[in-house]
């Protein structure tokens, strides 16, 4: 099974490791994520005035080109995901502007592509009891906490992955992978985003409140689906406090790739002082 | 606080833009509150969610363009997630931006941005801090 | 030659201010079978009616068209004068001048107004000279009363056509009558303990000779019309013989099963064979059939070992009754919406976030704790507890559009009890609104914050969630404008209160209409509050929308006047305009009864002189036919007409053009 894929901006540079881990899981389970030939950033944020045309052609034009690809089109970063879903969503669903989108990209784009999250295809195409026979090596003793943060799931009726405020399609990967997820109730909270750029004192106070959850609910390692959350979860690490310094931040695909027996220094565990490695280590699994 | 009301600022072409570029309709809100309490930036807002939207129905809009909130909100759509009015007051603050923004008026510049942080940084933090603070 | 006499209303400026009556008068005069016209400033007044009466016998007139109001109105007033002055009552037609006409332009100079009066003149005028007599319709009535659900709604009714003098059997779905308000601990906003005022009616009852109880039964089928309704009952099997039973509790002490309580919303258990609660009535228990191993598997049979009278039969099995009534009162209550609907607030998974509900079974003296207030999770006193309003109400999104009523007063209610009970705790509210219009309701809330302490937070909460073995309710305090965070011990859920889920197929079976949120409609919301369009089924309670006790016994009585007032006497009239077969043309395709929406249209055999089915012809009930009209559109042989509406009238008017 060959799945067209728009990696975007951040997968193709700084989170390069995120990318990597999920084409080669992808392959270890049995489908092929084939980038786009051609893409452009998708603007990495949805514009929320809906007369905001202008936002809606970059995604827009990801979209028709993917359309040529397939009838499907898979992602990884949370962003990209939630644009580029939503956008498709008035494609599809809104005459006027998908007219004005269209006349202003000199293209006839529909909104029929079916945009999926990685996720998605782990949960709905392969199948997580499938998943569990795959692993190789299994995550026993990891005490993960899963982390979503908000574009993975609101607004719920664009979005629709899983249940808003109580979403599980993450423990339900980390369950297959033999990981024991963590609950924790910050894990649908916002991490502060793109105020990363100017208000650091928010930025920290909310990636500060999100990791001391996860930690006081007895997470080891938290595990993300957006590489800015992992920025921000990282870079505030050390002013929040003792408790939760040094938490490794990984990426869902990292354990994935990891479980399904990837080579340890292809996954990218580096980052963060070496805080993954150094876990992993202590449970045994490297 | 004293406030003067009168129709023509409740009913402004300026309120009127404003629910035209947002497409949320501010007599909708019914002030439960629960915006404000759900709200992660509410308590760095100088005027926070819920009394965003009734200054709007007030037609105050000059004390929202002072405060920070519309420059606050990250637009994680918490607000609107629980509003049982289906009201996105993240929605109405872009609305707001965005007549900032579309005057060329920029909130940040962007050699004000530390360089390690541009280097470092995931584009779409940059993109987006872009397409939210510079017109 | 017909006599027709007409009369103009000037309904004093109402009609006058845009329409010359008097002209119209003049004009109508000259048509050919009018004999006398006039005009008058307050026709339906009384001497309005008087020169009304003396110019139909002056006149000798045999037709009258009343100009004037809508026939809402007055049609009633002016066919009663007409019929005292010796007319047939359906001779005398109202044309509408004043809410189809005079209301709804605004000509000053009258000229708009003038004509169209004119025009709705001559068309009643032609279609009064096609009218023919019609002569009431009178129906026997069984003098029985059925009531549906033993709440306190039903029971109040029962009470009241019994003490009236006639039979009423109440059919209540659970083992015992009592409902929602047998739950309740005590009740806003006098504070009397709820079944220390609700347990003396339920005996009541019980005892009362005029009523029967249907307890453990359900309403399968209704079937007939107003005064004439066969109903047939489901009485499911308790296995327990209720004429030699005691309710001594042998059976139910010595049973070694058990099974959630309903009756106390899973805060406790009850035994597989069972009375919901103590004081039940009657007090006879059942036997849950789906948890009794007896029953599923001939295994254990300790009931019927114990039982002194020998009650228990477990070959009993469900029976259908059917028996004859003439008025249904419909009166099933209300459900709280389920906290799974609340995904903010824990879907339910969090054991001490509980419904307002279930914490008046905490309160209540003969509740699962006798009383005291304590976690459902490890049975400690909360000394902080959050109560949320407007959990689901007031929810477009998530829940209902509509105020709940009644979750304002009973929260204060909780709060207050929580004060008497645990001295040293603080009760927090959340709010949107105080609504609490009522006798001494304001008063109560006032007395809940100024006297026991409850806090009052203005706004809505957006999340309640675990940390640390605490409830985090983390909400907004709008009259401050800050964000507050309560930790709490335990949080009560103000559910909304919505419509059963049997609400529409009960409405189906009974042919009665709902509204979006399935709240059974009344004939009109403020004029025929317990009346529905299919006359004879009167409704009473929450079953109609939100409501609190005394409304819910309100209704109960009203209902019973409405039902004692169907049983004044032996047969009832009532207006003629029902539909009417040809025989000679209908060919029995029985689109019309497929199309009747009452079931008043019957397959009606015709024999020759040996006996032999010739044809068959379809015949209209006239004691169900509502005079909709239905029928009459859907006759492809133009076979059905509706007396009163004939198609001879209606073009006759038409053709006044």
């Amino acid at each position: 099974m060959k799945i067209p894929y728009y990696p975007g901006c951040t997968l193709n540079t700084v989170a390069k490791d995120f990318d990597t881990s999920a084409k080669e899981s992808a392959r270890a389970v049995g489908f092929e994520m084939e980038d786009l030939e051609q893409w452009n950033c998708c603007g990495a944020s949805f514009p929320l005035t809906p007369d905001n045309i202008m936002g809606l052609s970059a995604p827009a034009k990801v979209l028709s080109g993917a359309k040529k690809a397939g009838d499907t089109l898979t992602t990884l970063c949370s962003v990209c995901y939630n644009v580029l879903k939503r956008t498709n969503k008035v494609m599809q669903d809104d005459k006027t502007r998908r007219k004005s989108v269209n006349e202003f990209m000199e293209d006839d784009y529909d909104g029929s592509l079916k945009i999926v999250h990685y996720l998605e295809v782990l949960r709905d195409d392969i199948g997580f009891a499938k998943l569990k026979e795959t692993v190789t090596k299994p995550l026993e003793g990891i005490k993960a906490g899963a982390y979503y943060g908000c574009m993975l799931l609101r607004p719920f009726d664009d979005i629709g992955i899983d249940n808003a405020e109580a979403p599980t399609i993450m423990e339900d990967m980390l369950k297959a992978l033999g990981a024991t997820p963590v609950e924790f109730p910050d894990k649908i909270e916002c991490c502060g985003a793109h105020l990363a750029m100017n208000n650091k004192e928010v930025v920290t106070r909310l990636s500060g409140n999100v990791i001391d959850s996860a930690v006081r609910e007895g997470a080891e390692i938290i595990v993300t689906t957006c590489p800015l959350c992992q920025y921000n979860l990282e870079s505030v690490q050390e002013s929040v406090g003792a408790t939760a310094a040094g938490v490794p931040i990984v990426y869902f695909t990292q354990l994935l790739g990891l479980a399904l027996g990837q080579d340890i220094e292809q996954l990218g565990f580096d980052a963060n002082g070496g805080a993954a490695k150094k876990y992993l280590k202590r449970k045994g699994l490297l | 606080m004293k406030i003067k009301l009168n129709k023509n600022d409740i009913d402004s072409a300026l309120i009127q833009q404003i629910e035209r570029m947002s497409g949320e309709t501010i007599k909708r809100c019914y002030q439960c509150g629960n915006c404000s309490g759900g709200c992660p930036v509410s308590y760095a807002m100088d005027i926070p969610p819920t009394q965003v939207m009734r200054y709007l129905q007030l037609g105050m809009v000059e004390e929202l363009m002072e405060a920070n909130s519309m420059w606050v909100c990250v637009g994680c759509l918490q607000c609107f997630s629980r509003c049982p009015q289906s009201v996105s007051v993240a929605n109405t603050l872009e609305g707001l931006r965005q007549l900032v923004l579309r005057k060329g008026v920029d909130h940040d510049r962007i050699e004000d941005i530390p360089l390690p942080m541009l280097k470092s940084a995931p584009q779409q933090a940059i993109v987006c801090g872009f397409r939210k603070f510079v017109s | 030659m017909p006599r027709i006499g007409v009369f103009v209303c000037q309904c004093g400026n109402n009609i006058e201010s845009t329409v010359d009556t008097q002209k119209v008068a003049d004009e109508t005069k000259k048509l050919p079978g009018v004999v006398h016209t006039e005009s008058y400033k307050f026709m339906c007044s009384s001497p309005g009616q008087e020169s009304f009466k003396k110019a139909i016998k002056e006149n000798k007139l045999d037709g009258i068209v009343v100009s004037a109001c809508s026939p809402h109105m007055h049609e009633k007033t002016f066919r009663r004068a007409a019929e005292a002055a010796g007319l047939n009552p359906f001779q005398c037609e109202i044309a509408n001048i004043r809410e189809q006409c005079s209301w709804v332009h605004h000509d000053p100079t009258k000229k708009v107004g003038t004509a169209k009066t004119m025009d709705l003149t001559r068309m009643t005028i032609q279609r009064l000279k096609k009218n023919r007599d019609l002569t009431k319709i009178t129906i026997p009535v069984t003098k029985r009363a059925l009531v549906i659900g033993g709440g306190i709604a039903g029971i109040q009714a029962a009470l009241d056509i019994a003490d009236g003098g006639h039979e009423v059997v109440i059919v209540e779905k659970e083992p015992s009558i009592g409902g929602n308000m047998a739950r309740l601990s005590e009740t806003f906003p006098t504070m009397d303990c709820s079944q220390c005022i609700l347990t003396p009616k339920m005996v009541e009852a019980e005892l009362h000779d005029k009523i029967s109880l249907y307890t453990y039964s359900e309403v399968e089928k209704v079937d007939g019309y107003i005064g004439n309704f066969s109903v047939t009952i489901k009485k499911k099997a308790k296995f327990v013989d209720e004429s030699t039973c005691t309710g001594c509790g042998e059976c139910w002490e010595k049973c070694p099963f058990k099974a959630d309580s309903e009756f106390e919303l899973g805060l406790s258990k009850r035994k597989v064979i069972y009375t919901p609660f103590p004081q039940a009535v009657p007090n006879i228990p059942v036997i849950d059939k789906t948890r009794c191993p007896k029953i599923l598997k001939d295994k254990c049979g300790l009931c019927a070992k114990v039982c002194g009278p020998q009650s228990i039969d477990f070959t009993q099995e469900d029976q259908l009754v059917t028996e004859e009534f003439g008025a249904i009162v419909v009166a099933t209550g209300y459900d709280l919406m389920p906290k799974s609907k609340f995904g903010e607030y824990g879907y339910g998974k969090i054991t001490d976030v509980i419904s307002g509900m279930q914490f008046e079974r905490l309160a209540s003296a003969s509740g699962p704790t006798g009383g005291a207030i304590k976690r459902p999770s490890d049975g400690t006193e909360p000394k902080n507890i959050v109560f949320i309003q407007c959990a689901g109400s007031r929810d477009e999104k998530r829940g209902v559009s509509y105020c709940s009523k009644i979750c304002c007063m009973y929260t204060a209610k909780h709060t207050m009890l929580y004060r008497h009970k645990v001295h040293d705790g603080q009760a927090y509210v959340f709010y949107m609104d105080i609504r609490s219009g009522g006798k001494r309701y304001e008063e109560f809330v006032r007395g809940a914050i100024e006297h026991d302490g409850a806090m009052y937070l203005r706004g809505r909460v957006s999340r309640v969630y675990e940390k640390d073995g605490k409830i985090i309710v983390q909400g907004a305090d709008t009259l401050s404008g800050s964000q507050v965070e309560i930790e709490a011990d335990m949080v009560v859920l103000a559910t909304a209160l919505v419509s059963r889920d049997s609400a529409t197929t009960v409405a189906q079976t009974l042919g009665i209409g709902y509204d979006k949120d399935k709240f059974y409609n009344e004939y009109h919301p403020k004029l025929k509050p317990v009346e529905t369009v299919t006359a004879g089924v009167f409704l009473a309670g929450t079953c109609v929308g939100p409501m609190d006790i005394p409304e819910s016994v309100s209704q109960g009585s009203a209902v019973a006047s409405k039902t004692l007032a169907l049983f004044s006497s032996d047969k009832m009239a009532r207006e003629p305009i029902t539909a009417d077969v040809n025989t000679q043309t209908c060919n029995a395709c029985w689109d019309c009864l497929n199309a009747c929406p009452y079931v008043a249209i019957d397959k009606t055999e015709v024999k020759d002189r040996k006996g032999n089915v010739v044809k068959m012809l379809a015949t209209v009930n006239a004691g169900l036919c509502q005079g909709c009209g239905v029928c009459v559109c859907a006759c492809r042989s133009k076979a059905i007409d509706l007396n009163g509406y004939t198609d001879e009238q209606v073009y006759a008017a038409i053709a006044t053009f």
